[in-house]
């Protein structure tokens, strides 16, 4: 069965408190990622850097929704993942920089955070790399009767990627508490995903018969109704779910994408930020619903900055390993 | 080394009991694989396991080898122990990335956090008459990658000492069995003992050369032993059992007593562990050699399938006799 996401479906049961929530969460990973781009271009982050600003409706509609302790694996584009899921942006930025202090002591970088503290199984550089890691993790959770769930990021990219089809085929067989999120930001790299995806993608899941359900990923209440329910069917044991979030990358590839119009148009970026920005349309609602004033929510953005400006200048500030780091955790 | 006298059975009873007897200690491990559970693998080495532990631990699983390795590597991380079953060591090339980018390198991604206490199960060995894409030994594939540990047993004893530890590892282990070894007998004790990671076995003590056999070729080095011992030769064998973490030290130390050496190593010659073996060798006893190094491994060609074919591609014991005369200046 493959459905489209009901949008009046959206309210039910969350009050204020967590609207803003979700408000400060996404406001949080738009501020992290123009740190991150701040960072690269003043050539103080080294590698490489993707950016998930506009997709984040999609991070903290669905890790709202979830349990502290449940696991999530993220990508290369995966800073919204791991703040979504509570990662502390000192840590993060530290990691970012190479630091010591960071998440993997500086050794995994900016898309291999990594948190067990948080349930981050770790984000993988490896386009549907953590397919199989999420499932193993929801047979644990199976197993051993914890009640978890694991969450699967992954970027339209990945549906090219057989080992996603194995596991959504032993997740469904085993009845798997795994929900797979395919983030649809319409570019795998710098190639339309229409020129590399047949067919129907919600279908592909529903061949198997895993729930699959479709949203606008630019919503985060539409992402946080639909991530609830599929979140407790999974939790009850009725097995796993296949989202599908339609949404777009406002940035290029990585930081140094800059100029894109070989595979897109200034207009169609235009038109997206300009209609279907996340965050600012939540602020809209929650403005017309009367949960926030333009005053409170401008708080929160001057609080989230501040903390931000303080977590770059500890990141920036922070020592690198020592170089007897080299060789240390190869083997546990 | 066993002690004499004790009961003989064979490889394949010796693995079996090792996974029974920790699938008994820790309720954590558990089977995973293809035809692992009634139909045993089809070598029987699994055999009566699902009768005693059950389908929820004894887990038959599609053909899916990226799949359900990569779900093992998930399981490791997250509290259970797999034991992943890849019916044929050919097979390993669709598990690469789970096993390479993703096994191999959470642990240090991760600074330390995440672990992966998972073991591969596989075989590896030629002369089944089985053609190229199920006859090949590809141990040094992980043997090259930081993070993972691959075991080599060749005897009963230690594929069940060595089975029990890795196991009880909390890193990635890769265990390859050679599909020869199977039906091998020999004394294994009853009770419980385990065999570290990392220490090789003198299989044979000799003075005049070193045979360093791994796998499969230790009953080939221990046969050209035999021959060589009637021509006046006293070779000495050793069995790495590990290939990473690699004894250099008991290889090394062989060496600088016998002063020759040959390492034989099913896997291809070029670019594989025997390679990296005489490296070793070459490097820790240069002043003590009275010759080159040498390499024997499988020919480098695809396995081909014509019996008398295939038998031309593994070294045989009459080989390894006849590089050794070579060596001590006896051709």
């Amino acid at each position: 069965m493959t459905t489209v996401s009901d949008p009046t479906r959206t309210s039910a049961g969350v009050g204020v408190e967590k609207w803003l929530r979700m408000y400060r969460q996404m406001m949080a990973i738009r501020l992290f990622e123009e740190n991150v781009n701040e960072l690269y271009t003043r050539a103080l982050m080294p590698g490489l850097a993707h950016l998930y600003i506009g997709e984040e409706a999609i991070a903290v509609g669905v890790c709202e929704a979830l349990r502290h302790d449940d696991y999530v694996t993220s990508t290369h584009r995966g800073h919204g993942h791991c703040l979504a899921k509570g990662a502390s942006p000192k840590l993060m930025f530290a990691e970012l920089l190479g630091k010591e202090a960071g998440y993997c002591r500086g050794k995994g970088g900016s898309m291999h955070i990594a948190d067990p503290a948080t349930g981050n199984l770790g984000a993988n550089a490896i386009v549907a790399g953590s397919v199989g890691i999420a499932t193993g993790a929801a047979l644990s959770a199976k197993t051993l009767k914890t009640g978890q769930v694991a969450v699967c990021f992954f970027g339209e990219g990945a549906l090219g990627q057989g080992v996603l089809y194995e596991c959504m085929n032993l997740a469904q067989l085993w009845k798997l508490p795994v929900i797979y999120v395919c983030e649809n930001n319409m570019y795998t790299e710098y190639t339309h995903f229409s020129e590399t995806t047949a067919g129907d993608i919600p279908s592909r899941a529903a061949a198997f018969g895993v729930r699959a359900e479709t949203v606008d990923g630019q919503d985060v209440r539409a992402v946080h109704a639909v991530a609830t329910d599929i979140a407790d069917r999974a939790r009850r044991g009725e097995g796993p779910a296949f989202l599908l979030c339609n949404t777009y990358r406002y940035r290029g590839h990585h930081v140094g994408d800059i100029n894109r119009e070989y595979y897109r148009s200034k207009k169609e970026e235009q038109q997206w930020l300009a209609e279907s920005d996340p965050i600012k349309n939540f602020a809209e609602w929650l403005k017309s619903q009367k949960h926030a004033d333009a005053g409170a929510l401008s708080t929160i953005d001057s609080e989230l900055r501040a903390e931000m400006d303080k977590a770059v200048k500890f990141a920036v500030a922070a020592p690198y390993p020592g170089a007897d780091e080299v060789d240390q955790d190869v083997y546990a | 080394m066993p002690e004499t006298g004790i009961r003989e059975i064979t490889f394949a009873e010796a693995v079996r009991e090792a996974l029974a007897e920790e699938m008994r200690r820790d309720s954590r491990v558990f089977i995973m694989g293809e035809d692992v559970a009634e139909a045993g693998t089809p070598f029987k080495v699994l055999s009566g396991l699902v009768e005693e532990f059950g389908t929820s631990r004894v887990v038959d699983t599609p053909i899916s080898e990226a799949g359900f390795t990569g779900v093992g590597v998930g399981a490791a991380m997250t509290g259970l122990r797999p034991v992943v079953d890849i019916m044929f060591g050919d097979f390993i090339t669709l598990t690469m990335d789970q096993m390479a980018n993703q096994a191999a390198k959470v642990h240090y991604m991760s600074g330390g956090k995440w672990n992966v206490p998972m073991v591969m199960r596989t075989t590896l060995g030629a002369a089944r008459r089985s053609a190229a894409q199920h006859s090949q030994s590809l141990h040094a594939w992980f043997s090259h990658i930081p993070g993972l540990k691959v075991v080599l047993p060749s005897t009963p004893y230690d594929a069940k000492g060595l089975l029990k530890s890795a196991i009880r590892d909390d890193n990635p282990v890769i265990f390859f069995e050679d599909k020869m070894s199977f039906k091998l007998k020999g004394p294994v004790p009853e009770a419980e003992y385990t065999i570290p990671l990392g220490v090789a076995d003198v299989k044979r003590i000799g003075t005049d050369i070193t045979l360093v056999g791994t796998s499969s070729m230790v009953q080939v080095a221990l046969e050209a032993a035999v021959m060589l011992e009637q021509a006046g030769i006293s070779a000495e064998v050793v069995d790495p059992r590990t290939t990473w973490p690699l004894d250099e030290h008991t290889l090394i130390e062989s060496v600088k007593k016998t002063s020759r050496a040959i390492v034989i190593d099913e896997g291809y010659g070029r670019y594989g562990v025997a390679a990296e073996i005489a490296a070793t060798i070459a490097e820790g006893a240069f002043h003590y050699l009275d010759g080159p190094v040498k390499r024997m491994g499988a020919m480098h060609v695809p396995i081909p399938f014509s019996p008398p074919l295939e038998d031309l591609t593994v070294p045989t014991g009459k080989t390894v006799f006849d590089t050794a005369m070579t060596l001590c200046g006896r051709s």
